[in-house]
């Protein structure tokens, strides 16, 4: 049976999400995001080097035909900057679809959450797909549901750290307090830490350092992807409950 | 006539239009979004949409990125 995420009509057969920067050259991207199995790259937004043009485009290597490409607001610290760069990737692409992000620190590079609040109401009235990168916070991702994000993508620890999901039951509460996809952003550093997240409910994971950032990265991709298959079964699968004790696997009838 | 394009002062551009300035750079318009003084140029006016001098132009395309 299907198991296809859905956000605003727009059918996600993957539940692993690839981030395409920090690779060695495109050729490295493009197979580390086909060994990912994943349908949907996210990108940033940049100008074209006119005095210095490659004549390489990403896009020559990720067929948007192929993948969704998910455009990021990264680098953008103010509101303004922020929907600067969201009006021109609509333009520059084919969709809707955002990945907002407003930063409010250079070291950790937190989300600065109320430019981020503002910036996903005024988008969502523009009629974007905002998915707003934002704090493992509850309450500021039910505000931000509120403001009209099609999806909350809550940090698992500082864009790549890799130090996995440091706060498991807020993620948990998020997936209570919120109606909406839950896609953990930012701080899965093995295939273990993409498992932690699908296991504990979220509907995907995006991942760019930890995959881009391994000693072999097209190996790794295809590590995330078994470990979000994993979780993802292991969640609907629904564990055993924890106990301090053993109970036995084998029967005692019938022994000597 | 002179143009800023990307914080890059072009003096001596002939491009009447924005389509003429891609030309003239040879920049493939599918995959790109222009901003002229700030303002967005939508794809169906960039052989209509008059550039003047002085004119602080953005062309923009995706990168790698997270």
């Amino acid at each position: 049976m299907d198991d296809n995420l859905i956000i605003r009509g727009i059918e996600f057969k993957s539940r692993l999400w690839v981030g395409t920067g920090k690779y060695k050259d495109f050729e490295e991207t493009r197979k580390a995001v086909e060994a990912s199995g994943t349908d949907v790259v996210t990108v940033a937004v940049r100008r074209i080097n006119i005095i210095d043009r490659k004549s390489e485009n990403l896009l020559d290597y990720i067929d948007p035909k192929k993948y969704k490409i998910l455009p990021n607001t990264a680098g953008c610290y103010t509101v303004e900057d922020a929907l600067r760069y969201s009006r021109l990737a609509r333009e520059a692409g084919i969709s809707d679809l955002i990945k907002l992000e407003v930063i409010g620190d250079e070291k950790t590079l937190f989300p600065d959450t109320w430019g981020l609040l503002k910036a996903t109401e005024i988008l969502a009235k523009e009629g974007f797909i905002v998915l707003p990168y934002t704090n493992d916070d509850p309450v500021m991702a039910k505000r931000l549901e509120d403001a009209g994000a099609a999806a909350v993508m809550p940090l698992g620890a500082p864009i790549g750290s890799g130090l996995g999901i440091r706060n498991p039951y807020n993620i948990k509460i998020i997936l209570e307090i919120v109606k909406l996809p839950v896609i953990v952003d930012a701080g899965v550093g093995t295939a273990s830490d993409a498992t932690v997240a699908m296991e504990l409910g979220c509907d995907a994971v995006l991942i760019n350092t930890g995959i881009a950032g391994a000693k072999d990265p097209i190996a790794m991709a295809e590590a995330m992807k078994h470990a979000v298959i994993a979780g993802r079964l292991a969640y609907k699968a629904g564990r055993i409950s924890k106990k301090l004790y053993a109970t036995a696997s084998s029967p005692i009838e019938g022994m000597l | 006539m002179r143009l800023t394009v990307n914080g890059e002062i072009i003096e001596k551009s002939n491009a009447g239009t924005v389509m003429e300035l891609l030309d003239e750079l040879q920049i493939e318009p599918l995959q790109v979004a222009v901003e002229v003084n700030l303002s967005i140029i939508r794809k169906a006016d960039y052989s209509t949409f008059r550039l003047n001098d002085g004119d602080k132009v953005e062309i923009v395309k995706f990168v790698g990125g997270g």
